[in-house]
């Protein structure tokens, strides 16, 4: 089970459709944020197992794998802090009541 | 802790515990291609997905923050599983340490105590829902129905040939992440920061 690559990429797609339910579901933005961290770690997943079990990707993947980390921090933090400014205006953390562009 | 709380537990524990319970008496057993690897596995990948879907589904946004920390330990050790050692303590430093701090000082920042009363799904759950399970079993049947051309057993990715591979051929990207990284830093200060004289 733990040798073949399908188990790793089905764990993966499962991972990435539990952070896409979030990411729709969730009110609160943070919540939101939070998925989109899952789903970035389901695709960490995948690329991390496709350099296990395909013989020329073996170290890139590892690379990648890291720079997408990096990524997700950077976009963490602009994130978050557009959350917090957000906030600081607003005085909700719920995104259906961030209504001001609809009205 | 009321007694049906305790049974409810029992019973979540039960259900939880029986497939790495199950691959752990196969291995015993001596079942061929059963091995502590898949003990492993199986108990890493069912601790991930179980937490996971306590990030998206609990009330209390706290918790959620806590259980995702323990989602991105498990996939940690999956990482070691898979055998990408170097991504496993990359991913312990980063996202328990780093991302994981940084999301609960934010919701420590933002939350107000009226917040976990309130509703936790918006009006289209139902049907993110039914999009979500509809991703996972196309993903899950195009995955098993492609051949990747995989190797029948899996490879270590040694720490060294990650290093080389990183600061030869992958340099240019690694100074492009780090210019990056420092946008972003600064960037967060500047959407976060007060104006002097605006709102607190």
């Amino acid at each position: 089970m733990s040798n073949s690559l399908d188990s790793y990429l089905v764990l993966s797609g499962l991972l990435f459709a539990i952070g896409s339910f979030g990411f729709l579901a969730r009110r609160n933005a943070i919540s939101m944020l939070m998925s989109i961290e899952l789903m970035l770690n389901a695709v960490n997943l995948a690329i991390v197992a496709f350099g296990s079990f395909v013989e020329p990707l073996r170290a890139n993947s590892s690379v990648i794998a890291l720079i997408v980390m990096a990524v997700a921090a950077g976009e963490a933090t602009v994130g978050l802090a557009i959350v917090i400014a957000i906030y600081r205006n607003r005085r909700t953390p719920l995104v259906d009541e961030y209504d001001a562009m609809r009205q | 802790m009321g007694l049906r709380s305790l049974i409810l537990l029992a019973f979540g524990l039960a259900v939880a515990g029986a497939p790495p319970g199950l691959v752990v008496v196969l291995n015993i057993l001596g079942f061929r291609g059963v091995s502590w690897d898949d003990v492993a596995f199986v108990l890493f990948a069912e601790i991930m997905l179980i937490a996971g879907l306590l990030v998206v589904t609990m009330r209390d946004i706290i918790k959620c923050g806590l259980a995702m920390i323990v989602c991105f330990g498990a996939l940690a050790g999956i990482y070691v599983v898979v055998g990408a050692p170097l991504v496993a303590g990359a991913q312990v430093l980063v996202y328990i340490g780093a991302i994981s701090v940084l999301i609960l000082f934010a919701i420590m920042l933002t939350q107000d105590k009226v917040a976990p009363t309130r509703l936790v799904f918006q009006t289209q759950a139902l049907p993110a829902a039914i999009a979500a399970l509809v991703l996972a079993v196309v993903i899950g049947l195009t995955v098993t129905a492609t051949d990747w051309g995989a190797v029948a057993i899996r490879i270590e990715s040694a720490t060294k040939d990650v290093a080389r591979a990183l600061f030869n051929s992958y340099v240019l990207p690694l100074e492009v992440v780090s210019v990056l990284l420092l946008a972003a830093v600064i960037g967060g200060i500047f959407l976060a920061r007060h104006e002097e004289g605006g709102p607190p």
